[in-house]
């Protein structure tokens, strides 16, 4: 019932997620046709603009974009005018769900890589230096943590390409295509998540040593592997799951900077390339996907806690 | 559900999308056949539809789809027959006859008739289609009137098939350049009837009906461009490779690492040389810089006090010492201009215009009312962020001449960076002093850019308007006598860079490629960086 009610709640945050969305995009000085030279005549302006409707009251524009237009034809009749929610103003040839379905499917998979990397290094690195507190290993750990989430992708990545694909040519330098073509995206991609979930995990990990259940335990005489792989590593887990939402949905939509410097065709730089052409119909599509996405993995976040944690019951 | 249950869904799941990105990964390698030839062209294209696209990169690949009634030859880009295997031009330069080839069929087999061409200039002048090119067919009759809905019926245009094979065109006015014209994509032959099927999706349609040299293989955004070629072209016995793969890379550092590891063959746009780099890498041999239809310059908004004084323009005009701009910033080795229509311009030679020579800048400043630039109110220069490997290119200049003009005149200009789409907008609505500006030629002739500056002309932007001027180019443009329209030209050309100044010319820009000369075969150097794809070959060296 409670997830339910969630889902229905999302449709009203959505409908105001796309409509800020809107209004943002209409507040931006510069139109999508703005450019450097200038058709012969303005009639070529006006013609282009009346084309995708963009010539008509911005609220009209709105409901049009919702698909919630009706015009009276020649017989009185009210028919239904079709939605622009699927117009790319920049891509002519292509609809904006061509361009998601080419580009989503690459973006999922580099970004789930990149999600499995980061987990996978960073689970273990935030319990590894979580046991070992306050040693040289904690601190040789937490360096190497901090270190990987303060060196952003754009210098990680050119400095992989350099290495790894110019210098040793163990990888390709760019493109996509073949599973050596996914590992320095990845690395690049995950590495400053690695540090995220270690700190979470480390954190979590001292708190749930610290605490009353696993004094009892340790109390009780349980060895102290099953202890710390057992009991604390659930409870330790909850602030990386509930990180990993949101992590997630970042991930799956893709990175401007990776899919440019790797040359990925992704989602990822659309986010960007959209509003810098003011492709206005495809930055509200976007921001709402990746809001359905969010949306669904912050769901999938609390689903999983009642998992880990069986103190947690929804209502 | 028991936590027992749940947990299990949990690791399959989990297990599951594990395994769904393995394979995922894994089903990405994709086999289809190696390319003969892989070129790196710019961004993606906005269209391939030769009607649509405005981008000289975009038409780079366009031009190897779809052909007009003349196409471009591969050495000096002069056009020559396409499509129309000769013609015929009334003595009046008003009326042009065009005979088709007669053995010419869609790469899909349908024969290519007259009908074809007239539907396809039709469809570039529907206002429907609100093409931004669509002023090349303004030189048609009635071709402006159509566009702009005076006229509602398209069999008034100036374009119509008497039979089969035969086109007539009739002109408002005798064109200089109109074979230079029939090559342009905007002119290009269609397929009507893929297009009245799928309208805006047609390129997608499979197969496409193409009539260049080369069918649409796969097109996948921001992946590649395949290029198959067209076994029924008229011309397929030289078309040298075939299969060409364009890909559309944007970072400059992308496209050269790509070609240092021998990915990629050939990267042809100057946007994709790292501006930092330009002067180490022009000197190795595989990189290339040529003179090109291009120049770099700035425009005055001649409404705003105190730039309505042509005195003050013409004194931050001779202030400018354009040498260190392409010493300094540039360093391609961009020659420094004081004309607007670059060398090299056909059946044109520029008139000289201001040059350096700050001591009669100071005194033209003195005798506007602003001695050693006392009183003068302070104005801004606006641009924007350069495109690709550009960079801080268009910052620099600004600072460069924020430095000459403070020295020179003693008068202080503030700096206005804005976005692309800011930048383009502002600039239309003329709310600037001083502007970045620059043009590159549409085709080979005088009149692609002095014809900007008349009056009304929508990219003038500065608010300059000069009858003399208006009149000398609307009587060169009737002009049959190249001789003698060259001349009207060179008189137009004076007023706008001497008397008039509503623009300061800096520098002709450098075309830039980069490929390996013993390697590739087929591309020559010309000023409208035009290289046909048709003509382009890798050599194979056995490794």
């Amino acid at each position: 019932m409670y997830f339910v009610r969630r889902i229905l709640f999302a449709i009203p945050l959505l409908l105001v997620i796309s409509l800020l969305g809107f209004a943002m995009c209409k507040l931006v000085p510069g139109g999508p046709f703005d450019s450097e030279r200038r058709p012969a005549s303005p009639e070529i302006e006006r013609n282009r603009l009346a084309r995708v409707h963009m010539d008509e009251p911005d609220w009209k524009q709105y409901l049009r974009f919702l698909g919630l237009v009706w015009k009276k034809d020649a017989n009185g009749h009210w028919v239904h005018e079709p939605s622009t929610w699927n117009l790319s103003l920049k891509y002519r040839n292509h609809d904006v769900a061509d361009v998601i379905e080419q580009g989503l499917p690459v973006s999922m998979t580099l970004g789930g890589l990149a999600f499995l990397f980061a987990m996978g290094i960073g689970i273990p690195l935030g319990f590894y230096t979580a046991v070992k507190q306050g040693r040289w290993e904690d601190y040789g750990g937490s360096l190497l943590a901090l270190l990987s989430f303060c060196v952003p992708s754009f210098v990680v990545a050119p400095f992989l390409v350099l290495a790894f694909a110019m210098k040793l040519r163990w990888f390709p330098v760019a493109l996509w295509g073949s599973p050596w073509h996914m590992i320095l995206p990845t690395i690049a991609l995950g590495s400053y998540f690695i540090g995220k979930v270690a700190r979470l995990m480390r954190e979590g990990m001292i708190q749930a040593a610290q605490s009353e259940f696993v004094t009892a335990a340790r109390a009780k005489g349980l060895d102290e592997i099953t202890l710390m792989f057992k009991h604390a590593l659930r409870i330790a887990l909850l602030p990386v799951v509930s990180y990993a939402g949101p992590m997630l949905a970042d991930l799956l939509t893709g990175s401007f900077v990776v899919e440019n410097i790797f040359q990925i065709p992704g989602i990822g730089i659309y986010f960007i390339t959209s509003i810098e052409n003011r492709d206005i119909f495809m930055t509200v599509d976007l921001a709402v996907l990746y809001a359905i996405l969010l949306i669904g993995l912050n769901l999938l976040v609390d689903f999983s806690y009642t998992i880990l944690d069986p103190r947690v019951k929804y209502e | 559900m028991s936590l027992y249950n749940a947990r299990r869904i949990f690791r399959r799941a989990f297990f599951l999308l594990c395994l769904g990105m393995v394979v995922a990964g894994l089903g990405c390698g994709r086999h289809e056949p190696p390319a003969d030839l892989t070129i790196i062209n710019n961004i993606e294209p906005e269209s391939l539809d030769p009607a649509i696209i405005v981008a000289q990169a975009d038409m780079r690949v366009v031009s190897g789809l779809f052909e007009g009634l003349t196409r471009l030859e591969p050495v000096n880009a002069r056009a020559v027959p396409g499509l129309a295997s000769r013609w015929e031009i009334s003595p009046d330069g008003l009326v042009y006859t065009f005979h088709l080839r007669t053995n010419l069929v869609w790469s899909t087999g349908e024969p290519i008739r007259a009908d074809d061409v007239v539907y396809s200039w039709r469809r570039a002048l529907d206002p429907k289609l609100a093409s931004d090119y669509a002023g090349q067919l303004y030189y048609l009759k009635n071709g402006k009137e159509y566009n702009t809905g005076e006229i509602t019926n398209p069999a008034l245009v100036g374009v119509s098939a008497p039979d089969q094979f035969t086109v007539r065109v009739e002109l408002k006015a005798p064109t200089a350049f109109f074979l230079d014209l029939c090559a342009f994509p905007t002119l290009d032959v269609v397929p009507r009837r893929t297009i009245e099927k799928y309208g805006d999706h047609w390129l997608r349609a499979n197969p496409l009906p193409t009539d260049g040299a080369y069918t649409l293989g796969a097109w996948r955004l921001n992946d590649k461009i395949r290029l198959i070629k067209n076994t029924n072209y008229w011309d397929a016995a030289n078309t040298q490779s075939k299969i060409i793969d364009i890909l559309p890379v944007g970072s400059p550092s992308t496209a050269l690492n790509l070609y240092e590891r021998g990915q990629v063959d050939i990267v042809w746009d100057k946007e994709l040389i790292p501006s930092e780099l330009v002067d180490v890498l022009l000197k190795r041999p595989d990189f290339h810089a040529f003179d090109y239809l291009g120049t770099y310059f700035v425009r005055f908004n001649v409404t705003h006090h105190p730039f309505d004084d042509v005195r003050v323009r013409q004194a931050l005009a001779l202030a400018v010492d354009k040498s260190r701009i392409v010493k300094r910033i540039t360093r391609a080795g961009e020659q420094t201009t004081s004309h607007l229509v670059p060398p090299g311009t056909a059946n044109y030679e520029s008139p000289q215009g201001l040059d350096y020579d700050p001591e009669r800048a100071r005194k033209l400043l003195a005798a506007a009312g602003y001695p050693g630039g006392k009183g003068f109110p302070r104005f801004e220069y606006l641009f924007n962020a350069a495109a690709g490997g550009g960079g801080k290119v268009h910052e620099n200049i600004a600072i460069e001449l924020q430095q000459m003009w403070h020295d020179e005149l003693g008068i202080t200009m503030t700096l206005r960076q804005v976005e692309g789409k800011v930048f383009w907008g502002t600039q239309q609505r003329m709310e600037y002093d001083l502007s970045k500006s620059s043009w590159i030629g549409d085709y080979d002739d005088a009149n692609t850019f002095l014809g900007m500056f008349v009056t009304g002309d929508g990219n003038n932007e500065t608010g300059w308007s000069n009858a003399q001027y208006d009149k000398l180019m609307a009587a060169a443009n009737q002009q049959t006598d190249l001789k003698k329209r060259e001349n009207m030209m060179q008189q137009a050309e004076t007023i706008l860079i001497k008397d008039g100044v509503p623009i300061i010319p800096l520098y002709i820009y450098k075309g830039m490629n980069y490929f390996d000369t013993n390697k590739i075969q087929g591309i020559w150097e010309n000023v409208l960086d035009d290289h046909p794809l048709r003509t382009i070959k890798k050599i194979k060296t056995g490794t």
